[in-house]
């Protein structure tokens, strides 16, 4: 029972981070049918500054509070990926809008080559740890562990999936966004720069990203130049996994496959009569996404697409 | 007028004949031996690249997984022909053992994702291609199948009849290095390979294959046989893979999980679109593009000293960044590839005006 807690709450952190990944690769794919592959790569380069600036604060000797010190590496990185967010799509997308489809897709690969080199070219190959500034608290919850770090993950990604939805659905903007995604000519016709709302959904992605990076970054310890690759695969199909282009799949999606993950890796060992061992976790979840998807090709929640965005 | 042109063709025939009969040596010569070898992983990388255009050039299925179709030739090949399990079957079985077993394949990933479409087949395919990455990473405990991370070494060189790849052979005084032999093999098996692509193209699958491609749903209104003929084009692509991985497993002779990961899948979706779907000249020259390019590219080293006196940053690290960045050039200026087929170009021409009427007639429909 306890290892069963253990398992839920590891994989619900975890799962909060795949979902803030995944919302980003949804939103860009309601409204341009495009996967943007370098989004993975965006999380990495929010891991990567936020580090950079507390690892500068840190070595100056700032005498602030470590959480302080953390919030500043998160408010740089917004930004920083946020300026990335929306330069790659004006330069890799938005001129292949009416190409063959497989072409943004190149680019989009392209793209991802190029901020994982020029991350490491900047930072390196070895990998960066997090200095040990933020509170190491631990609580007893229902006989499991759950650290700060942990909890803090998960209000975050809570408060910003529920601010994203609040956005999505109630603002002007979220309207522009879901008639975007509807039909882009009709949209414009309208009076919806279509445009600006693309550009938007970028950089909205791109801070989203940006946090989880940081958030991942300080679950781990540790942040590398290759860690977008698999977190943005993982995000990507947890987003496919909900139903691509429907908000609240990503976040499903996102949630059940970190929970998937931690559950499989904590028992295929007993499953399988010690035959397989933690180490197949990532079969785990490809397996279950193979699943869900023969089962359900459209994803979890992929037929109510009317309020994609 | 016929017999003239026919001759034409003839004489282009021989010269073309001649000129990849003395391509590794003009390569040996020109750029050095070191360069022989990246004419041998080019060929191979043809193969790879013509064997995933049928799955994804002809018949249109995003196929992010084809590596493991390559992992499974390879491994089968290590397998049995290596001191690991002390089976060393000949080249002859190996061969069309790898090429069964991967068709095999081919089919398991085919069959439960035929209702799968577009981004939904390719995040399923690239699942696969990763679960069967992780076994062979794994599957070293509790049974030591392949060997895990360290990979299978000493695998056997291939052997045809008497002639054994590995050594070094002299003919009318014309010394032959193993690279040189594997080269002509390789290009042998490319060549085989393109022209059965060829034949495909035009027969009664390929058009089907196209059919499909561009519009299921019609393709099976007029009788044509969806389901089997999409298990079919991932079993042909997979055969192709299984062979050109067999073939790698005996050139290179030391195997390991880490060359069949994801980014190789990739790389050869990008020689395919980068060089012109469904095309097989465009196929080819894409391949070759990113097969030399990153070579080449090692070169920049030399480059920085020769202009600045010194290194600035490191090649190594360089070559990656200018390859991402040529694949985004490449693509932005030529986006249906540098040598798009026919279809393809006429397409494009007509695309704009098409959309507009689809968008039309979609409007109209959900009124």
């Amino acid at each position: 029972m306890d290892i069963l807690t253990q398992q839920l709450i590891n994989g619900l952190v975890l799962g909060s981070v795949y979902a803030l990944v995944a919302l980003g690769y949804t939103m860009v794919y309601g409204i341009l049918e495009l996967i943007n592959f370098a989004h993975g790569e965006i999380t990495m380069m929010g891991a990567m500054v936020a580090l950079a600036v507390i690892g500068a604060l840190v070595g100056a000797g700032v005498d602030l509070p470590g959480v302080v010190i953390a919030l500043f590496g998160l408010l740089a990185a917004i930004p920083v990926c946020m300026a990335l967010g929306f330069a790659i799509e004006r330069v890799a997308y938005r001129p292949l809008r009416h190409a063959p489809r497989l072409a943004p897709l190149i680019t989009a690969i392209g793209m991802s080559i190029v901020l994982q080199n020029v991350a490491m070219l900047i930072w390196g190959r070895q990998y960066i740890s997090f200095p040990p500034i933020l509170p190491q608290g631990r609580h007893q919850l229902l006989g499991a562990t759950i650290t700060d770090v942990q909890i803090a993950i998960l209000c975050t990604s809570v408060i910003l999936m529920a601010a994203l939805v609040t956005l999505v659905k109630r603002t002007r903007l979220g309207r522009a966004m879901r008639a975007t995604a509807q039909a882009p000519q009709i949209a414009g016709l309208m009076g919806v720069n279509v445009n600006t709302i693309i550009s938007l959904t970028f950089v909205l992605g791109s801070a989203l990203a940006a946090v989880a990076g940081f958030m991942v970054s300080a679950y781990y310890g540790l942040a590398h130049y290759y860690m977008g690759f698999m977190l943005g695969l993982k995000a990507f199909s947890a987003a496919v996994l909900g139903g691509i282009g429907n908000l609240a799949g990503a976040m499903l999606g996102g949630l059940l496959l970190g929970v998937i993950e931690s559950l499989g890796a904590g028992y295929i060992g007993d499953l399988t009569g010690g035959f397989l061992g933690s180490h197949y976790q990532d079969v785990f979840a490809f397996f279950v996404l193979i699943l869900v998807l023969v089962l359900r090709p459209s994803g979890l929640l992929g037929e109510r697409v009317v309020e994609r965005a | 007028m016929i017999e003239p042109t026919r001759k034409n063709a003839w004489r282009s025939f021989l010269l073309l004949a001649a000129l990849l009969v003395a391509l590794p040596f003009l390569v040996d010569a020109g750029l050095g031996r070191a360069w022989v070898r990246v004419l041998d992983f080019t060929l191979l990388y043809i193969l790879l690249a013509l064997g995933l255009n049928i799955v994804v050039g002809y018949a249109g299925l995003l196929d992010l997984g084809y590596i493991a179709f390559y992992a499974v030739g390879a491994y089968l090949y290590a397998l049995l022909a290596s001191p690991h399990f002390g089976l060393h079957l000949p080249f002859w079985m190996l061969l069309p053992i790898g090429a069964a077993t991967a068709a095999a394949f081919g089919v398991m990933l085919g069959t439960p994702t035929l209702r799968l479409r577009g981004d939904y087949l390719a995040i399923v395919t690239l699942g696969f291609g990763e679960i069967i990455r992780i076994f062979l990473n794994n599957l070293n405990a509790p049974i030591n199948i392949t060997n895990g991370p360290q990979g299978v070494n000493m695998i056997d060189p291939i052997q045809i009849g008497g002639l054994l790849f590995d050594k070094t052979h002299t003919l009318f005084g014309v010394t032959f290095s193993a690279a040189h032999q594997y080269s002509y093999l390789f290009l042998l098996l490319t060549l085989t390979v393109i022209f059965v692509c060829l034949r495909l193209q035009d027969s009664r699958i390929g058009r089907a294959w196209v059919a499909i491609r561009e519009d299921e749903v019609a393709a099976e209104a007029m009788g044509i046989n969806t389901r089997n003929l999409k298990l079919l084009a991932f079993a042909m692509g997979a055969t192709f893979g299984g062979v050109a991985g067999g073939l790698f497993a005996g050139f290179q002779g030391f195997i390991s999980p880490e060359s069949f990961n994801l980014m190789e899948s990739i790389l050869i979706v990008c020689m395919i679109v980068l060089g012109g779907m469904g095309n097989i000249p465009g196929v080819i020259l894409g391949a070759v593009l990113l097969t030399v390019l990153p070579e080449a590219l090692r070169y920049l080293g030399d480059a920085q000293r020769a202009l600045l006196g010194h290194v600035v940053v490191d090649p190594a690290d360089l070559r990656m960044l200018l390859f991402g960045i040529a694949l985004i050039v490449v693509m932005l200026y030529r986006p249906a590839g540098l040598l798009p087929s026919r279809r393809r170009q006429r397409e494009l021409v007509a695309e704009a005006g098409v959309a507009e009427q689809e968008q039309a007639s979609v409007y109209d429909a959900q009124r």
